[in-house]
């Protein structure tokens, strides 16, 4: 028999709870330092999408995502997690809106940072305009934010990933954890296939589609910087640990990072396959990483792994 | 989009003290239970939008054998649906009650 549940730590219970399969708010319960978490503009508020009606869609109290205040190890924290299973996650008006507040609020409070745990396909097509403006708010957002010391980080590993304007934010966070089945990119899979054809990308091709977009390619590319296992208390320690490790952010580390995406790019824009560039890193038996548990995968990644901390 | 409202009187008081509380997610087969503590005693109401448009006698037989069972005295619950079946919505009723029966905010 296993132990009551009362008599489980929050620990116990946030290592054992799947970060993929938990809702935005179980997420950030146990995320946080238990009872810490205060909820903006909560689902009571009713800030519902103004446009989803017009389409005869049915509405979310917190228009897919949570935004708010807690606690991490004791020091203060903003919060933000987007609701992968309502609509994809995806960025309506009010959700971006939601979003954009939160960031320019810590952008002038100066000193706390920002957790974002992204779960989306990107702009909600239904709100289109609204959507794509959001994204642009918050990529701007972002910046500022960053330009006054702010540390925005970005956690990924929920059912929807990161794509479309999703994917171009966390590019511009100041360091990113990622897990195996959070997959981070611009075009997904579909649309890829759909513009591109069936040669160019089969998305249908669950394998090509992880070892392209998934944790472990984005952490071996150092677009990740640090790789979680799938439970939310290896987050909260990657985020944790990312707190630990962003530098200052300013123009040298920006000239920093856009050598190191050069250099990239010179040493691997001859490969076609994510196994080519493992290989072309130096990883022995190249073909073997997706199948890599947690554990053994880190060690690997922290022996090749080439994110340059002045970079970002 | 369908829009459904009902109105009941109960027994008793819900128990606890925390004033909302909220579960579940808008998604195919899944809703969410928005619950607050906002009505006098005797009363319980629930609001529902539902994608699923034609099921108002399911959705009354659902709820009168929820409210019979737990008594949710003073409570609102707003609805969002996804077009679940009843027997999440049940469960999802259930979660509701037990969530907002707890103590604090």
């Amino acid at each position: 028999m296993s132990a009551p549940l009362k008599d489980i730590t929050p620990a116990e219970r946030a290592r054992s709870t799947s970060f993929y399969e938990a809702s935005a708010r179980t997420r950030l319960e146990l995320l946080l330092d238990a009872g810490s978490f205060v909820e903006f503009i909560g689902p009571e508020q009713r800030e519902v999408s103004p446009h989803l009606k017009i389409f005869d869609l049915p509405e979310q109290f917190d228009d897919g995502i949570v935004v708010g205040r807690g606690r991490l190890d004791g020091s203060p924290v903003f919060v933000a997690a987007q609701e992968g299973r309502f609509m994809g996650g995806a960025f309506g008006e009010v959700h971006g809106a939601k979003l954009t507040g939160l960031i320019r609020a810590a952008r002038q409070i100066g000193s706390i940072p920002v957790l974002i745990l992204f779960d989306t396909g990107g702009v909600r097509l239904q709100e289109a305009n609204a959507g794509e403006l959001a994204i642009a708010e918050i990529m701007r957002a972002v910046m500022e934010a960053r330009s006054a010391g702010v540390k925005v980080i970005g956690l990924i590993g929920g059912r929807s990933g990161c794509y479309g304007g999703g994917g171009l934010i966390a590019g511009c966070c100041s360091a990113l954890a990622v897990s195996e089945p959070g997959r981070i990119a611009v075009s997904g899979p579909e649309v890829i296939e759909t513009n591109r054809g069936v040669e160019e990308f089969d998305s249908r091709d669950r394998a090509l589609v992880w070892r392209t977009m998934g944790g472990k390619h984005r952490r071996l590319l150092g677009a990740a910087d640090v790789f979680a296992d799938d439970n939310v208390q290896d987050f909260r320690e990657a985020a944790l640990e990312l707190l630990e490790l962003v530098g200052p952010f300013g123009l040298d580390a920006l000239k920093a990072e856009q050598e190191r995406l050069a250099d990239r790019l010179r040493r691997l824009s001859a490969c076609s396959d994510a196994v080519d560039i493992w290989t072309a890193e130096g990883i022995a038996h190249a073909e073997t990483v997706p199948e890599l548990p947690a554990d053994q995968f880190i060690a690997l990644a922290d022996r090749t792994g080439r994110t340059s901390r002045d970079a970002r | 989009m369908e829009d459904l409202r009902f109105q009941h009187r109960v027994r008793a008081p819900a128990g606890g003290t925390r004033q909302s509380a909220i579960v579940g997610v808008v998604a195919s087969g899944n809703l969410e239970v928005l619950v607050e503590r906002v009505l006098p005693d005797v009363e319980c109401a629930v609001d529902i939008k539902t994608a699923a448009v034609g099921f108002g006698e399911v959705w009354t037989a659902v709820i009168g054998d929820f409210v019979e069972r737990y008594s949710p005295g003073g409570l609102r619950f707003s609805i969002n649906d996804g077009g679940a079946r009843p027997d999440t919505v049940s469960l999802r009723l259930a979660q509701a009650v037990r969530l907002i029966a707890e103590n604090g905010q």
